[in-house]
């Protein structure tokens, strides 16, 4: 009783305090150790590039970042997000990188009203008829990139391609957004182990069936391991690999070297993309953080964009979360991608690329732009969102 | 496809599970041999098979050539498994295992974290040598050089902790520590020295397991956690503490691991749709080994050569 009554008072002292600006609070759910931690680190580093240029202040507001690592697991982002809502009382949560968790934290995070700014996972479920007023996604929809190079795969003539992905949701997403475009037979479509070493096995089995394409969905560390195996079994140069962003980022490209070489994927960025704020971006990435930035640093970048120009529509004002939510769906800004713009269901609409992994003038392996394959692309699930 | 072509592909499958055994079977090596000598339960074996990889890949541009590095490498992680033993190990051996997991749990969170502060978030690059980067041609099948390699140096291996185990002196106190320890320093033998030696070997071992699969996996944080689980499945099969059944649990595991990913899927699609067969081969596939497992466990509790 006397606990609760004193607890109640330093509640009351602490609100009667005299408030200056409030200052904004970001909670950064991201997964910062374990096999998955490249990825988490590059959304973290990039948002931190991106709060760095605007001065250390989102929207003008003083602004303070709270981290916390998911582990790459569902329970902990579920009782961090729960954390940020309850004790730091954030205004918006970023940071998160994989779907399944996502999908976990979104129930509480729409319950506490806190912004749920996704750079990196955008899960079919909450683009589609589970959209969620709190969910905003500043990179893509899953499928997207998939379809890109289904779409690229048929336009360039191959007919018998061979499909590989792990096992596991995002997977099946992966081979039914490329099939979405892609017409050809289907010469194989094999679903591995999650996380899987070992590739011999399915890279004989590929061989025989003797496709005239492959096309592979297999991000961080299993992308290095299928490279790698692919180059050695002797398949690189007699069959084409083709794979989404992912399979061929600058997280897979700095450990497999020349093995990627002239691997054609799909993304909605490049580190050449030609844009006033992405030139700057990479040249100061790379003088901060010693290497050049992945998709990921991308879509960290752009998150804090998106929360800085949501800002800036309130005037700071940031007591009225209602207010503050309908800013941030009207945000319009010019992010590394270009003059950004959100669909109806909290996605954006954009443009997805063609790339190709070359050895630049420094030796170093990296994507350069060989195309569009989309312009002003929706994902095929807004139609199915009730938001406006 | 004709008859020859199937068996060919098979061929090359049942090589390829070969291989995967022999490269399980330089993990499993070191962790039986600590498991049942010393009687440590050591989860950070699989950091020291990381400890490899990386010393490798940051020594090929030091010393100039993959032979070399992985020479240093492999003596550099014996010797830090050395020291590991008696920093943190030495104090272990009395107290029961499950001190021992958390202790060398901790342990796993030590290296990734130092690891990651050396070398960065990044996975690092690490190839072959020129020499093994492409193909050989066996009788019409075509494989990857540096696979042989793997599979020539885990056989070496075998042979070499054969002869050191049955035929040298070390290799007779080796046996007579797993036998009955108590006796062993009852007569004498410094077996504070025995189990520092036997835990560098281990260790040695599993930074030449990280040195060769360098080249062909992934070099991250967190890569000894991802094999660790399957070298804890073939000691087990093959019984713990025993060099014979760390070979043959390495081999079947391997074995049973790639036929089942190569033929699983296939036989499905005989009595199921294409969509159907392949998720189902697949998941059918990932539980194979762990299937053989239960299987060995229940005819031969102790596994398939247990030590003594």
């Amino acid at each position: 009783m006397t606990r609760s009554l004193l607890a109640l008072t330093s509640v009351a002292l602490l609100a009667a305090s005299p408030v200056l600006a409030d200052p904004l609070k970001v909670g950064m759910i991201t997964t910062l150790s374990g096999p998955g931690a490249g990825l988490g680190i590059d959304i973290r580093d990039g948002f931190a590039l991106a709060t760095e240029h605007l001065g250390g202040k989102l929207g003008g507001q003083d602004t303070q970042i709270v981290e916390a690592d998911d582990q790459q697991k569902p329970d902990v982002a579920v009782g961090l997000a729960n954390r940020m809502v309850e004790r730091d009382r954030v205004n918006v949560v970023t940071g998160i990188v994989w779907s399944n968790l996502a999908l976990a934290m979104m129930p509480t995070l729409a319950a506490g009203k806190t912004l749920f700014v996704s750079p990196n996972a955008g899960p079919s479920q909450l683009a589609g008829s589970q959209c969620n007023p709190y969910f905003f996604n500043v990179a893509y929809q899953n499928d997207t990139i998939h379809e890109a190079m289904g779409k690229h795969v048929q336009d360039a003539g191959f007919k018998k391609v061979y499909l590989l992905a792990p096992n596991y949701p995002a997977g099946k997403d992966s081979l039914a957004g490329f099939k979405r475009y892609y017409k050809g037979t289907v010469a194989g479509e094999v679903y591995t182990q999650v996380g899987q070493l070992d590739y011999a096995a399915e890279l004989a089995q590929l061989k025989a069936a003797a496709p005239d394409a492959v096309f592979a969905f297999y991000p961080g560390g299993m992308g290095i391991n299928f490279i790698k195996q692919f180059e050695q079994a002797g398949l690189k140069g007699a069959t084409p690999l083709f794979g989404p962003g992912f399979s061929f980022d600058q997280d897979i490209l700095a450990a497999v070297g020349e093995a990627a070489l002239g691997a054609k994927n799909s993304a909605q960025w490049s580190p050449d993309l030609d844009t006033p704020a992405n030139a700057s971006f990479v040249k100061d990435f790379k003088a901060k953080f010693n290497r050049i930035p992945s998709m990921y640093a991308a879509q960290g970048y752009d998150a804090a964009l998106l929360i800085d120009a949501a800002v800036k529509g309130v005037g700071g004002d940031l007591k009225d979360k209602d207010k503050l939510r309908a800013a941030m769906k009207a945000a319009k800004f010019d992010g590394l991608r270009g003059s950004f713009r959100l669909n109806n269901n909290q996605f954006p609409i954009q443009n997805v690329y063609l790339r190709e992994v070359v050895k630049g003038a420094d030796g170093t392996i990296t994507n350069k732009l060989a195309g569009t394959v989309f312009t002003d692309h929706a994902d095929s699930y807004a139609k199915d969102c009730a938001m406006k | 496809m004709p008859m020859s072509m199937d068996l060919l592909l098979l061929a090359e499958q049942g090589l390829n599970g070969l291989q995967l055994g022999v490269m399980l079977f330089l993990m499993a090596a070191g962790l039986t041999l600590v498991f049942g000598i010393m009687d440590l339960i050591n989860l950070a074996h699989g950091s020291f098979y990381m400890v490899g990889a990386y010393l490798t890949a940051a020594l090929v541009p030091v010393l100039g050539g993959f032979l070399p590095a992985l020479a240093v490498a492999v003596l550099l992680t014996a010797l830090l498994g050395l020291a590991v033993e008696a920093v943190a190990l030495r104090t272990l051996y009395r107290r029961d295992h499950l001190d021992q997991v958390l202790a060398t749990f901790g342990l796993i969170l030590f290296f990734n974290e130092l690891i990651r502060i050396l070398f960065g978030p990044v996975p690092i690059f690490l190839n072959p040598p020129a020499a093994l980067a492409g193909t050989v041609d066996l009788w019409g099948l075509t494989y990857p050089a540096f696979r042989l390699a793997i599979l020539g140096t885990g056989l070496a291996v075998a042979l070499g902790l054969w002869l050191l185990i049955s035929k040298t002196r070390v290799g007779m106190l080796i046996r007579a520590g797993a036998t009955n320890r108590e006796m062993v320093m009852a007569l004498g033998v410094d077996v504070r020295l025995l189990f520092g030696l036997v835990f560098a070997l281990g260790c040695g071992l599993a930074g030449l397991a990280g040195a060769m699969a360098g080249p062909v996996l992934a070099v991250q944080v967190g890569m000894g956690e991802q094999i660790l689980i399957l070298t804890f499945v073939v000691i087990v099969i093959g019984g713990i503490g025993s060099i014979r059944g760390a070979f043959a649990g390495a081999l079947l595991v391997g074995v049973v691991d790639t036929l089942g990913r190569a033929l699983l899927p296939a036989t499905f699609r005989l009595v199921m749709d294409a969509a159907s067969a392949n998720a189902a081969g697949a998941a059918a596939a990932s539980m194979a080994i762990y299937v053989l497992m239960a299987l060995v466990l229940a005819v031969r509790p102790k596994g398939l050569f247990p030590a003594a």
